[in-house]
């Protein structure tokens, strides 16, 4: 069997963030950058469906600049067998279309049976990505599971739809699925597999060699929105803070009557 | 400008959000035309034309499907821009319908301006205007983010629409969220804890002041995916929705989905380490600080009340 999970690296969504030079996207300096959290589950159900069949080959692959084989070394410690690190400074700026079409040109003559990503990433949020390469390799792609299990070819899932309800729904491979948080829980890289990984291949291929289409969308500008919240902000020492919120309380609600 | 909007229908029901998507048409001031895999029972109140596949016949869910026919739908009407609500349903066949037509995308649309779509970056705290090159645009908007003035009405000249497109996935029905529990509908004062409380003995301190409140515990999402809280005390699109008196949030970030569950709140308090958390915009009282110190504090000095 096998298996490919696309992950991307994104900053700590408590940064303090600001714009870039040019307007467009956030500055990527002095920020703390972690595995996109949805990404995280997509490794761990296919980490945990390769130790169920046994025999399948895992490989995690990550669009973006140099900084992103940190992102990658903590997949290959949970368990992915090799890492494909598609070599991009500009990533950031691309959009899911492109995005989605170089993780397909990776994949196109490979034959994976299953495709993992996250149901979408934290900084742009498109959900678009996952589903794109799908149908860019004509796969049937099923989005939001929360809820996985394979038995011979056959994949039974759960989407996640508003409200908490769950549609059941069952595919064949090969497939791919976009995962939703709490679809398991992502076990944390222990030492020795972190002293494992750094042995696993991480394989580097430049981004011109799969980038094959222009970009469809355009962005006029990035900022920071307007505080609408007319609220009170207050800062301050712990026991001052709970008398003034106290006295607030008092007079703006009939909790405390 | 010509918009084709793809209504949405869950268990027999039409979604309210179909009206959101009336209403982004209304504000660009463009023609509407509606698709919908429904029944002939639940249609919108709508005046236009409503293209309507048969969901007993092609099933609730069958991207497959439904893309064939929404494509052949597109074809006939050529429309600039095709809406879907940024949900389950939408983000799901959004994209299958932009590969299928070569067209860009844009993803969870909260405003229009100056011909611009706005879009949310990095939980909100950045916001985005994007447009797009392609001739045929699709785009998903932010749930709650467009509405309409008044009252829906009006009744669509319905056209039948059908296929012979076979699915690839075999959707075998719907699970309800696990219920039981709480019932924080009934409120009147709910205190939530976020992942910011740090680790799951925290639940403790925030369940003492919400019963120092005389309130029940929420909580955000990854609270209740970590089995820290059960899921009846989730708040949030994929929860409950709350109106309390008093809404104090510990430790959330204020995401989108969880906003959706509790903004309607009378009083929201939130307490965070970060100023710039996007829950500052709906809370009437943001306390920069730890939880793990000013929840104890403040439910020591209520205790003592
Ligand atoms: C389809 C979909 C449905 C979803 N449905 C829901 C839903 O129903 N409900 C829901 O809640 N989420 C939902 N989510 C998840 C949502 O997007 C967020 O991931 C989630 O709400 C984040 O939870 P949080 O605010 O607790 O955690 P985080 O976003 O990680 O925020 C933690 C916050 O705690 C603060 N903090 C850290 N340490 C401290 C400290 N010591 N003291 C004070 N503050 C501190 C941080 O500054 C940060 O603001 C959904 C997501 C999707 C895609
Ligand atoms: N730069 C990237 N490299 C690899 N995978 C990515 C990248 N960007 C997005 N993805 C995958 O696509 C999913 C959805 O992202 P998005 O469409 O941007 O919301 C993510 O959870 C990842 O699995």
């Amino acid at each position: 069997m096998k298996i490919l999970v696309c992950i991307k690296q994104v900053p700590d969504m408590e940064s303090k963030f600001k714009v870039n030079a040019d307007g467009t996207w956030y500055d990527d300096a002095d920020l703390a950058w972690r595995m996109n959290e949805y990404d995280e589950y997509a490794i761990e159900q296919a980490v945990q469906l390769k130790e169920q069949v046994g025999e399948a080959d895992l490989t995690v692959l990550c669009i973006g600049p140099d900084r992103v084989k940190e992102t990658m070394k903590k997949a290959l410690a949970m368990g992915c067998d090799r890492g494909v690190h598609v070599a991009d400074d500009q990533s950031a700026i691309k959009d899911s279309f492109a995005i989605a079409s170089i993780i397909a040109e990776f994949a196109r003559d490979k034959d994976f049976d299953l495709i993992f990503t996250g149901l979408q990433s934290q900084d742009r949020g498109s959900a678009q990505v996952g589903i794109l390469v799908g149908e860019m390799l004509n796969l049937t792609s099923i989005s939001t599971i929360v809820d996985f299990s394979y038995d011979a070819g056959r994949v039974s899932v759960k989407r996640e739809l508003e409200g908490g309800v769950r549609a059941a729904v069952n595919a064949s491979t090969p497939v791919l699925l976009t995962c939703q948080l709490g679809l398991n829980t992502p076990r944390y890289p222990t030492l020795p597999n972190i002293m494992k990984a750094k042995k696993k291949e991480l394989l580097s291929v430049d981004v011109s060699e799969l980038l094959k289409v222009e970009p469809r969308l355009e962005t006029a500008k990035l900022y920071f929105p307007e505080k609408k919240g007319s609220g009170l902000i207050l800062e301050g020492d712990s026991n001052a803070l709970a008398d003034q919120l106290i006295q607030l309380l008092k007079d703006k609600t009939a909790v405390l009557a | 400008m010509k918009t084709l909007l793809v209504a949405e229908y869950r268990d027999g029901k039409l979604l309210n959000s179909t009206y959101e998507l009336i209403a982004f048409a209304q504000k660009l001031g463009a023609d509407a035309t509606m698709f919908l895999v429904g029944s002939e029972g639940a249609l919108p109140q709508f005046d236009g034309n409503l293209y309507l596949a048969d969901s007993g016949k092609y099933g609730e869910f069958n991207p497959a499907v439904h893309k064939q026919m929404l494509l052949d739908v597109v074809a006939k009407e050529k429309p600039d821009l095709i809406v879907f609500s940024h949900s389950s349903y939408g983000w799901d066949l959004a994209p299958r319908i932009a590969h299928a037509l070569q067209a860009a995308q844009i993803s969870e649309v909260v405003e229009i301006k100056d011909g611009q779509m706005v879009i949310p970056v990095c939980n909100s705290k950045l916001r985005r205007d994007i447009s797009a090159k392609t001739d045929v645009t699709v785009v998903t908007l932010q749930a709650g983010a467009f509405g309409l003035d008044a009252d829906p009405n009006g009744s669509p000249t319905v056209e039948n629409v059908d296929t012979d497109c076979l699915g690839e996935i075999e959707f075998t029905g719907y699970e309800e969220a696990e219920a039981g529990g709480v019932d924080l509908g009934k409120a009147e004062v709910i205190v939530s804890a976020g992942r910011g409380i740090g680790k799951a003995d925290n639940v403790e301190m925030i369940a003492s002041l919400a019963k120092a409140l005389g309130g029940e515990l929420g909580a955000s999402r990854p609270v209740v995916d970590a089995e820290w809280a059960e899921h009846a005390r989730q708040v949030g699109t994929t929860g409950q929705t709350v109106s309390p008196k008093l809404y104090v949030a510990c430790g959330i970030s204020g995401a989108i989905q969880h906003l959706a569950g509790m903004k309607k709140s009378e009083f929201v308090v939130a307490v965070n380490t970060d100023k710039d958390a996007p829950i500052g915009e709906v809370a009437d009282v943001l306390i920069v600080a730890d939880v793990k110190e000013f929840v104890p504090a403040l439910t020591a000095k209520l205790q003592a009340l």
